[in-house]
């Protein structure tokens, strides 16, 4: 029977037994916070209105609570959260950076938070200025033309990309059956090319962490469609060989498509588009500050070369030169002399569109706060951003081998790395007996968030950390002490790992029998 | 240094130190030298937090929003109330910020509100089964589509016109990929007609049949009778349906539907120019391994304590990989939370008495803009909360009158009809407004007339 | 099951699967290697009854928690019988992969190939 150490946990969490009552649980008959206002039309019985049979014979089921009632349930809800405001979130590939607090002031200014997807173009032109110049400044940043803001999270941009390469090869006159990825590839990309319509190729991973070239030489074919790459890649590792990879790509007539989830280990250092990218998809809520909420909303832009550009989604967010005609902008109609023509607007003239991914225009109160972020770092901000990150996760490491954590859990190829580092647990596992996913575990004792586990695939037992550029040295310093603390913990009595967490709201979850028979509602 | 890194001079020479290296560019040398950018990147230069403000105030201010003048448009969003715990409760940090809850433990606040979620929106389509939100509505139609595709491998779907055009577009650009056919049927009296389809349209290659619920002209269609036709040819039926008219509605998973997505913006997310909102995604027990996106479970800790994790992940992108049923990771859970916080404030009863209020006052504007002379109704199916109108003359000139008086009325829709409009009611249009509506409108449509004499 | 183990009656392919042969007909299942290396069993949804299987092939899929896996016929044949428990009970892979964990029984259509499969002590070998 092992010590269990336990750790104040009043401070973020709650763990009295009534905040575990679901809202439901809360709710009596009766109780209500929304109370309609009179019509104020003359009434029609609703029979007349709506045929009986059409209608439901009981309300749906929503919870019956007062509007106190709310606040307090999801106040003391969120306490049960972790969150990046209260602490620190290694979390590789992630980029959990601070998300500044002026952009929710200006997303929430009701010139942009109360208009409508739908109104007039000539009477949203401050909307469409702002989601032009966030284009131009994305397409700087990647080194690529032109830029597409509706893919709604990274894997939406993922999913543009490869449907702008299907469509780019059929305009040819070409239908490629394969993409390839490399096997540290993130989930989505194999994900992605399934959906639409591809037969994922696995391309290895050399002893540098690189793409193995002679294995790339090997798959490329005129039937590949395009290499899916992230660099840096997902070991935090740059593609030095990229030029190659490129030369090799385009020589057999593929599209190169950059996965920017990495980006902010680079911008303003090199970009996608000067390494030979077709395609970028950029992650709002990972490099551009979108706040996570818990797993979304985020965006995910896309840049393209020259080549692509005609089959990007419809409609497309342009620019006129005032005063000019065509460019497919409509004739002024009669009566409306007068009025300038619409200097920004949406372009549904094109006619090698891929079509569209969603409605609208995309997440745009994403956008503000994405363009806010960009203006406020400026050219050097950003760089300074990436060189930041870079050198926080070189530091960190630093401290982690200072620390002699590395002899346990050594990083899995030992070259410099970007802004994220991946270490193996393997060795700790033999020596300790415990696994990445228990000194994760017991981290969270610590009151802080893992790093990201088991991801990529072709480390064992990897441990993916990403400390993000605005994080203090001190807390990178605390960290690193940290994970020596519970190594040694575990070389002592390696159960407590095992038995990890002790101090959060719930210990660990049977997640076998929630897999096996789901109960994803409360049942009423 | 910006205002959001803390590395002084000091900071960076010990840093720099404990790594081993002299200077920053030596953190770069894995890149080679002419991939290197040797200029700095052709932005403007970073602004004060003052400045930043005021440029994008001075942006907004060039928005006419609803705040602005008294809006009729619909068409898949509308402009709802939104109540003000909905902005103090997603606004908390512990809500906002944290990441997608991989770490259960310190999660629960997240996945019980998911679960939450979950359970109201069950509720409300009719089937047992909702996920943790996707994208938005058009992309949920196409991801059903996708189940579909999955679930029983056919080659095409039927989608009634009825459905909203960027959900049957966004269904076209992924069904292309997936080498499937979409053949749109056309609506007769405003609602689907299944007579106009030829009879091999539901035949052995039908996938799945896609109605909207209202349809897009704003009618409530006929499910049951639909369902049936498409169940008998062996396929799944699509319901995108939309949300608050559901509680005056009969859920469409009674009705037949295997799948019911819809757009969740009107359930307590705001405008935004048409993004950040939710999709909802609900399905019959049957699908439930094939559902896209993040389900949250209930479960039991160490301890035997309730607690609730994200449950059957083996289907998503991060296991599954190129067998996963969506390659969606990122979704919307902060404004499905809204969704869930929008629902309770609603209640069972405030949620019926929002739908019936709608239908009065959408009732009540049908009859009024009618009984203009020169306005007519291209149909007079039952409505919950929007209707088309067609206008006798040049729409273009009777929207720029009534927005020179103020008043947006409605939804332009597009060439197919290109006189008609598309009328959105939500519980802030009031019966003044409607009434201005109706007065604007009519003098409009009379100044058309005149300068155009029949 | 807590020990790995490897009956000795019974033939193994190189991905994990082993073979019950009784004349023609063969039992398949997963090893203890296999059903370790996922970790539990939450899902398993039998093939049809009548489905032919391929040697060297995947047949079907078994889901753990944090994996999906593909399972390979070790020989070739035609589905005879399903374990039908196991939709209830995944896990019982886990406890008792060798008997109550069966997954398939076959009509094989080329007895011969048995002979390509390993013996206990030669798979467990493989495994170092």
């Amino acid at each position: 029977m092992s010590t269990q150490s336990q750790r104040p946990s009043a401070r973020w969490f709650t763990n009295a037994a009534d905040d575990e009552k679901t809202i439901y649980e809360r709710s009596r008959p009766g109780r209500r916070a929304f109370v309609a206002p009179p019509s104020g039309v003359p009434e029609r019985p609703l029979d007349e209105l709506i045929p009986a049979r059409l209608r439901r014979a009981e309300p749906p089921r929503l919870p019956e609570v007062s509007e106190p009632e709310i606040v307090r349930h999801y106040n003391r809800l969120s306490k049960r959260n972790f969150d990046l405001d209260t602490g620190f979130y290694p979390l590789g590939s992630c980029t959990m950076k601070h998300n500044p607090k002026l952009h929710e002031r200006v997303a929430a200014l009701p010139g942009h938070a109360r208009l409508h997807p739908l109104q007039d173009p000539e009477h949203a032109q401050g909307a469409l200025e702002l989601m032009w110049r966030l284009q131009e400044a994305l397409s700087e940043i990647a080194g690529l033309p032109h830029v597409s803001l509706q893919p709604s999270a990274g894997s939406h941009g993922e999913l543009a990309g490869v449907l702008l390469t299907r469509a780019y090869h059929e305009d040819r006159g070409e239908h490629r059956t394969k993409v390839l990825t490399p096997d540290t590839a993130h989930g989505t990309n194999p994900a992605t090319v399934t959906m639409a319509g591809y037969e994922v190729v696995k391309v290895g991973t050399d002893a540098r962490g690189n793409v193995d070239l002679d294995d790339l030489r090997a798959k490329a074919s005129d039937d590949v469609a395009c290499l899916m790459l992230t660099n840096p890649s997902t070991l935090g590792l740059f593609e030095s060989g990229i030029e190659e990879i490129a030369e090799v790509m385009h020589g057999v007539g593929a599209t190169l498509y950059y996965d920017g989830a990495n980006l902010n280990a680079i911008m303003g250092i090199c970009r996608p588009g000067d390494m030979g990218f077709d395609i970028v998809h950029f992650n709002l809520h990972k490099t551009f500050t979108q706040p996570h909420g818990g797993g979304g909303p985020g965006a995910g832009p896309i840049a393209v070369s020259e080549r692509i550009e005609p089959f990007l989604p419809r409609p497309q967010v342009v620019r006129r030169d005032p005063g000019a005609s065509g460019n497919g902008a409509e004739p002024e109609p009669e009566g409306m002399r007068g009025v300038p023509p619409r200097m920004y607007d949406l372009d549904y003239d094109r006619p090698k569109s891929i079509g569209r991914l969603r409605g609208f225009q995309g997440n745009y109160g994403v956008f503000v706060r994405s363009y806010a972020y960009i203006r406020s770092l400026g050219a050097a901000g950003l760089r300074e951003a990436s060189e930041v990150a870079v050198l926080n996760a070189n530091y960190l490491l630093a401290r982690l081998r200072q620390e002699g954590v590395l002899e346990l859990l050594p990083v899995a190829y030992d070259r410099l790395c970007m802004h994220e580092f991946v270490l193996s647990g393997a060795p700790m596992k033999r020596e300790l007996e415990i696994k990445t996913l228990d000194l994760a575990k017991r981290l969270l004792d610590h009151g802080v968030h893992p790093p990201t586990v088991y991801f990529p695939l072709v480390v064992e037992e990897a441990l993916m950390v990403e400390p993000t550029e605005t994080e203090t040295r001190e807390t990178l310093d605390a960290f690193a002490a940290t994970v020596a603390e519970v190594l040694r913990e575990a070389r002592e009595d390696p159960e407590i790992a095992l038995g990890a967490p002790y101090s959060t709201p719930v210990r660990r979850l049977d997640e076998a029998t929630a897999a096996r028979r789901p109960i994803v509602r409360q049942p009423l | 240094m910006s205002r959001y890194t803390s590395v002084t001079d000091a900071d960076l020479r010990e840093m720099l130190a404990t790594i081993g290296l002299g200077s920053v560019a030596e953190l770069f040398a894995d890149i080679p030298q002419a991939l290197r950018l040797d200029r700095s990147l052709a932005l403007e230069e970073g602004l004060s937090e003052q400045e930043v403000y005021a440029e994008l105030r001075a942006l907004a201010e060039r928005n006419v929003s609803t705040d602005d003048e008294i809006s009729f448009l619909g068409g898949g969003m509308y402009d709802h109330y939104v109540p003000a715990i909905v902005d103090s409760i997603i606004s908390r940090s512990e809500f906002l910020t944290p990441y997608t809850p991989y770490q259960p433990e310190i999660s629960q606040g997240g996945l019980q509100a998911m679960f939450e979620y979950q359970t109201a929106i069950s509720e409300l389509t009719g089937l047992p089964v909702s996920n943790a939100s996707v994208y938005e509505g058009p992309s949920a139609v196409a991801a059903a589509g996708y189940v579909a595709k999955l679930h029983n491998g056919r080659r095409r779907f039927v989608v009634s016109s009825g459905v909203h055009p960027h959900s049957i577009e966004t269904l076209s650009t992924l069904a292309r990929g997936w080498g499937m056919d979409v053949e749109v049927i056309e609506l007769e009296d405003g609602v689907t007609n299944l007579d106009n389809l030829a009879p091999s349209a539901f035949g052995e290659d039908l996938s799945a049949l896609v109605i909207q619920q209202p349809n897009f002209l704003g009618a409530i269609e006929d499910l049951e009778a639909l369902a049936t036709a498409a169940h008998a040819a062996g396929a799944l039926v699509i319901c995108a349906a939309d949300p608050i008219p559901l509680a005056l509605l009969r859920p469409p998973g009674e009705q037949g539907a295997d799948i019911v997505v819809g757009e969740g913006q009107t359930l307590g997310n705001r405008l935004d120019f048409g993004g950040p909102s939710f999709g909802f995604f609900a399905v019959t027990e049957e699908l439930i391994r094939r559902v896209p996106g993040r389900i949250a479970g209930e479960t039991r800790d160490l301890d035997g304590k309730r607690g609730f994790v994200l449950t059957l992940q083996t289907r998503e992108q991060h296991i599954r990989r190129e067998r996963a049923t969506s390659n969606i990771c990122t979704a919307q859970a902060l404004n499905a939370l809204a969704g869930v916080i929008y629902l309770s404030w609603l209640g069972s009863r405030g949620i019926v008495e929002l739908a019936e209020l709608l239908a009065q006052r959408t009732a009540y504007a049908r009859d009024q803009l009618a009984a203009i002379p020169g306005v007519s109704l291209p149909h007079s199916q039952p409505v919950v909360r929007e209707f088309p109108i067609a206008v006798d003359g040049d729409v273009e000139l009777v929207i720029a009158h009534c927005r020179a008086n103020g008043i947006n009325p409605g939804y332009r829709l597009g060439p197919d009809h290109p006189n008609w409009l598309l009328v959105a009611i939500t519980e802030l249009r009031t019966k003044v407004e409607i009434d201005r509506l109706a007065e604007v409108l009519g003098a409009a449509v009379a100044a058309e007339r005149e300068r155009v004499p029949a | 099951m807590a020990e790995a183990s490897y009956p000795g009656d019974l033939k193994y392919h190189a991905e994990h699967d082993w073979a019950r042969i009784d004349g023609d007909e063969a039992t398949f299942g997963i090893t203890w290697y296999a059903q370790d290396a996922l970790g539990e069993v939450v899902f398993f949804e039998a093939p049809a009854v009548g489905t032919t299987v391929s040697k060297d092939e995947a047949y079907t899929e078994v889901e753990s928690v944090k994996a999906v896996s593909d399972v390979i016929a070790p020989l070739s044949g035609e589905i005879v019988a399903v374990n039908e428990e196991l939709a209830a009970t995944p896990e019982t892979i886990n406890e008792d992969p060798y008997g109550a964990g069966w997954l398939v029984k076959v009509q094989l259509s080329d007895p011969s190939e048995v002979e390509s499969l390993m013996d206990a002590s030669a798979y467990e070998a493989s495994l170092e």
